[in-house]
């Protein structure tokens, strides 16, 4: 029998290499009073920093200071709803600012938070190990990723700061009136004090209040007693700009005498340029310079389009690298070959999946690179000079933006500033794991001596992404003679994070899962909801297969193995109620259902599905349970959990990178589909709030959409659907 | 080449290759960054403005051609510091999550309720073909048939 040995979650990973686990959960809050030093510094006249990120000047304002970038998640709005409401403070008169990329903005929350450990920002963890970075490092990535913003930052670091803020105003009104605290109160960002009448806003307050020290334990507010948090009358921050065109991203950047770059890279992943052709490039309108960079080269002229025309007469000779004969298929071959012979990793190997006994069913199932597409193609400003260089991009994380220029410089990080903007669309895509795009602006602005805005063609953001891997799964199965299986075991050819991905809720005794680490040369990086996109798809299909072949109701049979998964069993029974699972759909139609966590939040899809007559699936309605702990800003769940679905349709029916001659073969729209408006079916979101420990929302209503569309698909039509995506199919005959 | 083009209502003068997309002209020549780069074929409509009241792609769009012809892009919707009503439902709906796509979006929206003001779901289908990759479609709808109904009832 094999050994037992399932492997270490990150959690331990990180325990066990030796950081200091500290004395509670707001360690990265009673971290900050050393760093309050520099903010304030920093924000010197200004008003008064409070604790955390909280500044509130002598006109009543309360200003949130946001460590996270805003990509659409609602962040810049959710966090300072958090400290708001522990601190009293008049929505009206709050606030928000991007904090710097600095250090001492860094998530220390975030890392405190899961080395404390009650969920883990999986993001970090490919990082960690990569660039051995050690704990405390890790603790300095101001990250916006791994659904972690509220339930760290603002779990740990905003509500303890707003908290803490509020009992130091109450601490100086209390002085100032020479009563005790206990006989104070606070509203609306006032203080009062009701046996003599008085009050004093907390902008009056907040200079003798920020003579004592926050404390790292304040009391927080009774759930009953939120005004602000878990409402739904607040708007988001950054949606008015976002209306009218003054929202700034980075390609929007201006810098007084930037010049415009066009950048491609040679066209098998990994190769390098041999030699160069630039004199009819150079010899063009407007046309600065032609930089070689050896994995790309760039056109630097005064107008956009000038350097883009110049981009095309530019000839290169490269050397591919021996990638020039790869293609898809084997690629594929190869990920299946690597399955069969190379020794496996384990996940989970428990009980004897080989010895027991019971009806074997297997099946194999693949998924294919996909691209993030996000609307604003890549991009990035720099200027070096003096010793100096700064750059103006959207970026995930701006520490991490920050290294890459640095190097790049040739500088100490340090001397680099990074002006971070609103990003058009993140995904994972702007985290900089691999194909980072701020070192090649760096370097072409290096090479012209003038600050210069570096432009991605739509084309070159796709052809060069940090993909979603491909992968291959298999599964082998035994059902007992009730139909449930007595053996599962998984076997697939690429591993990142989060590690629990493939891990399934259901209690089966015998359990083996375990991989191989089988990739390409394309670079990889997260994407939205990383592991788990490909994962939930693999499990919640297969595990569909074997309620059919059980002859059970794929709701129940999921349900009567989730004994030990409650909160799992009613996430899925209330979107099957809601959908009306019993009640049946009409004909021509089918529900399909699929259930998933991540990020600490579990989330149950039923989708009702047709056959059009184009033979293509079409999704009339998904019913969406989702139990994230606790709510803080309902309608921007919603508008997550519609973003995650609709995400997790256009890989579902179009996401498809395939390579060619060692190159991308996709590079813009027409070829990789987009959901459209036409497409998009009613949407139905019901927020459970159980009060487990909070999870993300960014990224956990994206992985069930997949299966429970072709869990759909296959109730309609009998076709089980075991590669992705849809648009390979026809079920005309099902039509 | 020189070209004069009647840009929200102002005349403005550029000197710029005959074949640039309009869609740089607005941004980098005039500072309109409201316009937005997605795709570079027209296949996304974030460059959406409206020329003579049409909903026009710009990322292909010459500026040769785009001489003599009343440009309106987001900037110049509304007047400073205003809303248009279908702004305002972007609001009210807090239909925008990155918001990349929402300029051209909202200018291909207003020119489609101009154009018809009772439009179908099949023919906000058939005129709504941007991408928005975050996925604010459902909001979008909710939007277009708030704006409906409260411009039918005015």
């Amino acid at each position: 029998m094999a050994e037992k040995k399932k492997k270490l979650t990150r959690r331990k990973f990180l325990i066990g290499t030796g950081a200091v686990v500290g004395g509670g959960l707001v360690l990265g809050y009673a971290a900050l009073p050393n760093q309050m030093k520099d903010i304030a510094a920093r924000h010197k006249g200004e008003g008064q920093i409070l604790s955390g990120w909280i500044k509130i000047t002598p006109d009543n304002k309360v200003t949130v200071i946001v460590p996270h970038a805003e990509m659409g998640q609602g962040t810049h709005t959710a966090l300072p709803m958090m400290a708001a409401e522990e601190l009293d403070a008049d929505w009206d008169l709050v606030q928000m600012e991007e904090a710097p990329g600095l250090p001492e903005f860094a998530n220390q929350p975030l890392g405190e938070g899961f080395i404390v450990g009650d969920s883990l920002p999986d993001i970090l963890a490919p990082l960690i190990n990569k660039a051995f970075y050690s704990i405390a490092q890790a603790m300095d990535l101001q990250i916006t990723g791994g659904s972690t913003s509220v339930r760290f930052t603002g779990q740990y670091g905003m509500r303890v700061a707003g908290a803490a803020a509020r009992e130091m105003l109450m601490k100086a009104a209390a002085e100032e009136w020479d009563v005790s605290v206990s006989d104070l109160s606070t509203e609306k960002s006032f203080v009062h004090h009701k046996a003599s009448g008085r009050s004093a806003s907390y902008g009056s307050l907040a200079e003798a209040a920020s003579s004592f020290d926050p404390s790292p334990t304040p009391t927080l507010k009774p759930k009953a007693a939120h005004t602000i948090v878990g409402t739904r009358t607040i708007k988001r921050f950054d949606i008015p700009g976002k209306v009218n065109g003054s929202a700034k991203y980075g390609i929007d950047a201006e810098v007084d005498g930037m010049l415009y770059a066009a950048i491609a890279r040679v066209p098998v992943h990994g190769g390098t340029i041999t030699s160069i052709e630039d004199s009819a490039a150079l010899a063009m309108p407007g046309v600065r310079k032609v930089c070689n960079l050896g994995y790309a080269y760039a056109v630097v002229a005064d107008k956009y389009w000038r350097a883009r025309t110049a981009l095309d007469a530019v000839e290169i000779a490269f050397d591919a690298g021996g990638n020039e004969l790869v293609d898809s298929d084997a690629i594929f071959a190869r990920f299946s070959e690597d399955l069969a012979t190379h020794e496996l990793e384990y996940d989970i190997d428990e009980g004897d999946v080989d010895g027991a006994e019971g009806r074997l069913v297997e099946a194999d199932y693949a998924v294919p690179y996909l691209a993030h597409a996000c609307m604003e193609p890549m991009n990035c400003t720099a200027w070096v000079r003096d010793g100096v260089c700064d750059i103006w991009t959207g970026t995930q994380a701006p520490l991490m933006a920050r290294t890459a220029a640095a190097v790049a410089a040739g500088l100490e990080p340090e001397k680099v500033t990074v002006h971070n903007h609103m990003l058009g669309g993140g995904f994972g895509r702007r985290i900089h794991a691999e194909n980072d795009y701020v070192a090649p602006a760096v370097e072409i602005a290096k090479m012209a001596g003038a600050p210069v805005k570096t432009i991605w063609t739509r084309e070159e953001d796709m052809r060069f992404d940090e993909y979603r891997p491909a992968v291959v799964s298999r599964f082998a199965a035994k059902l007992g003679e009730d139909g449930k299986p007595v053996a599962w075991k998984n076997r697939f050819s690429d591993k990142r994070e989060p590690a629990e991905a493939p891990l399934i809720p259901y209690g089966v005794v015998n359990q083996s899962i375990g991989y191989v680490r089988s990739q390409s040369h394309l670079k990889l990086g997260p994407w939205r909801s990383v592991d788990h996109s490909q994962h939930a798809f693999f499990t919640e299909s297969f595990v569909d297969e074997l309620a059919h072949e059980a002859g059970a109701d794929p709701l129940e049979y999921r349900l009567s193995m989730l004994a030990d998964a409650p909160r799992h069993a009613h996430v899925l029974k209330t979107a099957a109620e809601k959908a009306g699972w019993y009640a049946g759909v009409r004909d021509g139609r089918a529900m399909g259902i699929a259930v998933h966590e991540s990020f600490g939040t579990i989330v149950a899809h039923a989708a009702e599905v047709s056959i059009g007559d184009d033979g293509m699936p079409r999704v009339h309605k998904v019913t969406c349970a989702v139990d994230c702990g606790e709510a803080i800003n309902p309608d921007n769940i919603e508008s997550q959990i519609e973003s995650a679905i609709i995400y997790g349709m256009t890989g579902a029916f179009f996401g498809e990178i395939t390579v060619q001659d060692g190159q991308v073969v996709e590079g813009n729209f027409p070829e990789y589909e987009m959901v459209r408006l036409a497409d998009v079916p009613e949407i139905e979101v019901y927020i459970i709030e159980s009060g487990a420990p909070m999870g993300g929302i960014g990224e956990p209503g994206l992985p069930p959409t997949a299966p429970a569309i072709t869990n759909a698909v296959y109730a309609l039509t009998g076709q089980r659907v075991r590669k992705l995506p849809l648009r390979n199919y026809d079920f005309s005959a099902s039509a | 080449m020189k070209y004069s083009l009647k840009v929200n209502g102002e005349i403005r003068d550029v000197d710029v290759e005959p074949d640039t997309p309009l869609l740089w002209v607005l941004r980098d020549e005039l500072g309109f960054k409201g316009v937005k780069f997605g795709c570079g074929v027209a296949a996304c409509g974030a460059c959406t403005v409206h020329m003579d009241g049409t909903a026009t792609r710009t990322c292909i769009y010459p500026v040769e051609a785009a001489e003599d012809i009343d440009i309106t892009t987001i900037e110049g919707l509304a007047d400073e510091g205003m809303y248009t009503d279908v702004q305002q439902a972007w609001i009210d709906e807090q239909v925008p999550q990155c918001g990349y796509c929402q300029s051209g979006m909202i200018m291909a929206v207003s020119a489609l309720l101009e154009e018809n003001s009772a439009p179908t779901d099949q023919d906000i289908d058939d005129a709504i073909t941007n991408v928005c990759r975050c996925g604010s479609y459902p909001r979008i709808r909710k939007a277009i048939r708030k704006v409906i109904s409260e411009r039918g009832a005015a």
